[in-house]
């Protein structure tokens, strides 16, 4: 695979997955930070979001405040595993899918307005793949920090 | 959140704001003048609330001006919604406001989750030394469903090459002297899904 970002791309990736400016006109201050132009900086992050690289520019919000939230399992035979996973993706509740080597090998993440709207869910998957579910809430978080720092060679295209 | 509060944080926008306003293309002009609307009647109601959080939630629109259109689509002024979200991020009800990026995309594709079963007294001790290490970058303590799942401490490494990944582990093993705990790494192998957390339905 080969994918190429420029200089700005990777700056704009690094700094500002914590933080987005709160001011009119958030890519002007983007650009002066890097030296740049507004119009450089949105069709940068076009490109990037075209790409897909990017998931959205938005918040991230508490799932504790927000709302209810768990991590959740299932153990699912290798052979079932897409069918029984795109199940779980029809829920809109259903944010993270991913498949992991173990025995429980379908883990989800699934939000909802309130406890008893998350246990809705929860149900209603269980009856529609046929397999129980590990409810697996978050009792305490110790750490978060989901940044991704970069450091690609830079294409060799001209961004001036 | 009291008013006070509330207008103090306005006020704040405002301040920075006039750094702006000499701004030769006379963009802030707008936003200027909605300044000046009356705070009180400027409040965002509940509704507008949910509505801007499910605008968040989704990503704000491609734009120069992103937050002025989220105003337009809310009914309310720009400053308002700057305050909001301002709002939010002091309160914790945002976490993290900025570029999500995918990550497997950008080549981090070695995403370990470290569960661990870790005796009850120890597991504050032991999530902190483990959220120590730079390549930790999510700690979480969940509940045993014993006899399926005995582990208790969750721990996520994003890393790019699966082998790094495993030598991290082990140097972290080592380190806190953990090599008699429980526990199991789950290198994920394919997303299924990943986009941000939906708690509203409503949006535009």
């Amino acid at each position: 695979m080969t994918f190429l970002l420029t200089q700005l791309q990777q700056d704009i990736i690094n700094q500002y997955q914590k933080g987005f400016p709160l001011c009119s006109r958030p890519y002007k201050a983007l650009a002066e930070q890097f030296n740049s132009t507004e119009d450089i900086v949105l069709r940068e992050i076009q490109v990037l979001d075209e790409n897909g690289f990017l998931s959205r520019i938005g918040a991230v919000f508490n799932h504790q405040k927000a709302g209810a939230s768990t991590l959740a399992a299932i153990a699912v035979p290798e052979s079932e595993l897409d069918s029984v996973a795109e199940i779980v993706n029809q829920f809109e509740q259903v944010n993270h899918n991913y498949g992991r080597e173990h025995r429980y090998n379908l883990w989800f993440v699934a939000t909802a307005n309130n406890d008893k709207a998350l246990a809705e869910v929860l149900e209603e998957i269980e009856k529609l793949t046929n397999y129980p579910v590990l409810i697996l809430p978050m009792e305490e978080s110790y750490h978060i920090d989901l940044a991704f720092n970069i450091n690609f060679a830079v294409a060799q295209q001209s961004r001036h | 959140m009291s008013q006070l509060s509330s207008a103090q944080h306005l006020h704040q926008l405002e301040q920075e704001r006039s750094v702006t306003e000499n701004d030769s293309t006379g963009i802030f002009s707008t936003a200027k003048s909605n300044i000046a609307v009356n705070r009180e009647k400027d409040a965002l109601s509940l509704s507008q609330q949910q509505e801007l959080r499910a605008i968040l939630e989704k990503g704000l629109p491609h734009a120069a001006q992103p937050y002025l259109l989220i105003a337009q689509a809310l009914n309310t002024t720009e400053a308002q919604v700057l305050a909001q979200i301002q709002l939010w991020q002091e309160d914790s009800l945002i976490k993290r406001f900025g570029l999500v990026v995918k990550h497997r995309k950008l080549g981090f594709k070695a995403n370990a989750m470290v569960v661990w079963n870790i005796a009850d007294e120890q597991v504050d001790d032991v999530a902190a030394q483990l959220s120590s290490c730079s390549e930790v970058s999510l700690c979480y303590r969940r509940p045993r469903r014993l006899p399926d799942w005995p582990y208790n401490l969750f721990c996520m490494i994003h890393g790019t090459d699966r082998e790094i990944v495993t030598a991290q582990i082990d140097a972290m093993v080592k380190k806190f002297s953990l090599s008699y705990v429980e526990k199991d790494i789950l290198f994920s192998f394919k997303a299924y899904k990943q986009q941000g957390a939906r708690y509203t339905k409503q949006g535009i």
